[in-house]
């Protein structure tokens, strides 16, 4: 039969020569290899205690952001959920009736906003398409859980606090990161 | 001499566009000879529309070059032309897009339309499907040199079938003329001049005519929208589909676009051609009356002739995905007859798409107390 690669090896079946036989230096060989690592920098990290630093293209979970007034951005325009490729954002649009200024920038906005987090792969797409700066990814991770029920994302997980009524949670969810030019 | 002045003119006119010589009806203007080979060499057009007289001549859009008047007289035209206004002469010879002065000149058309337009795209329902978007893609510059404020009007009711948005509007009075010639008494039309120039229904009286919702389809740019369809969704989130119904109104075509979201009527608009303008059948415009556009919003009133054709290049085609076969599902006959568990089902979780809300039943767009109620 032809060969698939041309990386296929065939299996040695030569006898084993004497030092092979002796089994004993092989096994040495090893001990000192797992033996020399621990003199050397551990790799990992105790995660919950220590956390490693972010890159500045991380892309975690997505909040929705506000301006400086406290308004939501988001206006429901789609491009979010027609850029997503995993075709994970969904949304119903309303109009803001008169005395609600102060909850919405723009006529129109986002009356519900879902993100499936089960579908979502983080690749920023809609981070890109938003025209509001209404969306971002953040500096979190999608949390890990045995169910699938509490995947998706409403407006209340993804919505940034206040920053007027909450401006301390406003400044932790904005996190540290700075914007790059 | 005198035979040659009275020498009889050619049942048809040659005319070169772009280099592709054609012949056309004396009395054609340039815009529809191009339209006639199609393709790029067709100007684009925002306030000319076929279907009604005495459009065209307002955006410049259609600006061409005339390289050659006509065979008689060969001079050059001095300026640009509009092509919707211009008829053809024999032998003349018109240059669009293989004239940088065109292109130039059409920049600058745009820019001039984009002065006052506000960039609210995000919110307009027009979005997806409109002229001026397009235009600005094709044919615009990037960016604005404009540092003034925008002009504004006070928000007008115009009724409850159609959405003004003044701010929007381009002034290409096509719905004026849909006014004038479609409806029996017109009540709205253009006040003011200039800058200040607004369109609007004589002391705002809600224009009630039957066919007044064609405007909707006529305006290029969203200063005229479906209140019943406002804010519901976006254009390219819903399907369109090709139906028809048995309206009482003679004067109805009947044939129209439905735009779906599941088996939710959301909208109803005249079938469009190719240019975007409203079809013919039979050589008369296709326009719909305003019960077939506003009322029957359920897909039993309406007979579905199938999926409408969307050039795959707009953005109404994402998503759609032409063709699909889905696969057989085998985990049944695996399973021996039983079904998978299901881990989830998204309906129980999500609050979009709730089966117990129905956007399309409201009659214009949802508010914070709709999603709401019941809670």
């Amino acid at each position: 039969m032809q060969a698939l690669t041309n990386r296929a090896k065939t299996v040695d079946r030569k006898p084993m020569t004497l030092l092979e036989r002796a089994y004993l230096p092989a096994i040495f060989k090893g001990m000192s290899i797992t033996f020399g690592h621990m003199f050397k920098k551990a790799p990992t990290i105790s995660y919950p205690e220590k956390t490693r630093p972010f890159s500045p293209v991380f892309r975690g979970l997505h909040i929705l952001n506000r301006d400086e007034a406290g308004r939501e951005n988001c206006t429901a325009c789609g491009l979010c959920a027609v850029a997503c490729p995993a075709e994970a954002i969904t949304m119903e649009a309303a109009e803001r009736k008169a005395g609600e200024e102060n909850l919405y920038r723009e006529e129109k906005y986002a009356a519900r906003y879902e993100i499936n987090m089960l579908r979502c792969i983080f690749c920023g797409l809609c981070e890109e398409a938003c025209p509001k700066d209404a969306i971002y990814l953040s500096e979190t991770f999608a949390p890990a859980n045995f169910q699938r029920k509490g995947f998706i994302y409403g407006k209340e997980d993804l919505l940034i606090p206040n920053p007027v009524t909450e401006p301390e949670a406003y400044a932790k969810a904005k996190g540290g990161r700075v914007a790059v030019k | 001499m005198a035979d040659e002045i009275k020498k009889e003119p050619p049942a048809n006119f040659k005319v070169t566009i772009d280099n592709i010589t054609i012949e056309v009806t004396p009395g054609t203007t340039i815009l529809n000879a191009a339209r006639t080979i199609g393709g790029d060499v067709t100007p684009p057009a925002m306030c000319y529309y076929s279907k009604l007289q005495g459009s065209g001549g307002k955006c410049r859009t259609c600006l061409v070059e005339v390289a050659a008047g006509s065979t008689a007289d060969p001079r050059p035209m001095p300026k640009l032309v509009a092509s919707c206004r211009t008829t053809v002469m024999d032998g003349m010879i018109v240059k669009n897009i293989t004239s940088d002065k065109v292109k130039d000149a059409r920049a600058g058309v745009v820019e001039f339309l984009l002065l006052n337009h506000p960039l609210d795209c995000p919110i307009c329902d027009q979005a997806g499907e409109c002229h001026l978007q397009d235009l600005g893609y094709e044919h615009g510059k990037e960016g604005t040199r404009y540092e003034f404020k925008r002009r504004t009007f006070e928000k007008e009711d115009i009724g409850p079938y159609i959405q003004l948005h003044m701010t929007r509007c381009i002034l290409c009075y096509r719905c004026t003329y849909v006014a004038d010639q479609l409806t029996d008494k017109r009540v709205h039309g253009i006040l003011d001049r200039g800058e200040h120039a607004e369109i609007s229904t004589y002391i705002s009286k809600a224009i009630d005519n039957d066919f007044s919702g064609n405007m909707i389809d006529v305006c290029p740019v969203g200063a005229l929208t479906d209140k019943t369809f406002r804010f519901k969704n976006r254009v390219w989130f819903t399907k369109p589909v090709d139906a028809h119904r048995d309206c009482e109104n003679p004067k109805c075509c009947g044939k129209t676009t439905l735009w779906l979201r599941g088996d939710e009527v959301f909208r109803v608009t005249a079938r469009k051609d190719q240019w975007g303008e409203v079809q013919s059948y039979d050589g008369k415009p296709g326009w719909i009356c305003n019960t077939c556009r506003f009322d029957k919003k359920k897909t039993t009133d309406w007979v579905i002739e199938g999926v409408t054709k969307i050039n795959r290049h707009s953005v109404i085609s994402q998503g759609k995905y032409e063709g699909l076969v889905m696969p057989k599902e085998t985990i049944q006959e695996v399973l021996g007859g039983r079904s998978p568990r299901l881990l989830m089902d998204i309906h129980t979780e999500s609050e979009v798409n709730k089966p117990t809300v129905h956007l399309s039943e409201i009659n214009g767009p949802a508010h914070s107390d709709t999603f709401n109620e019941g809670k």
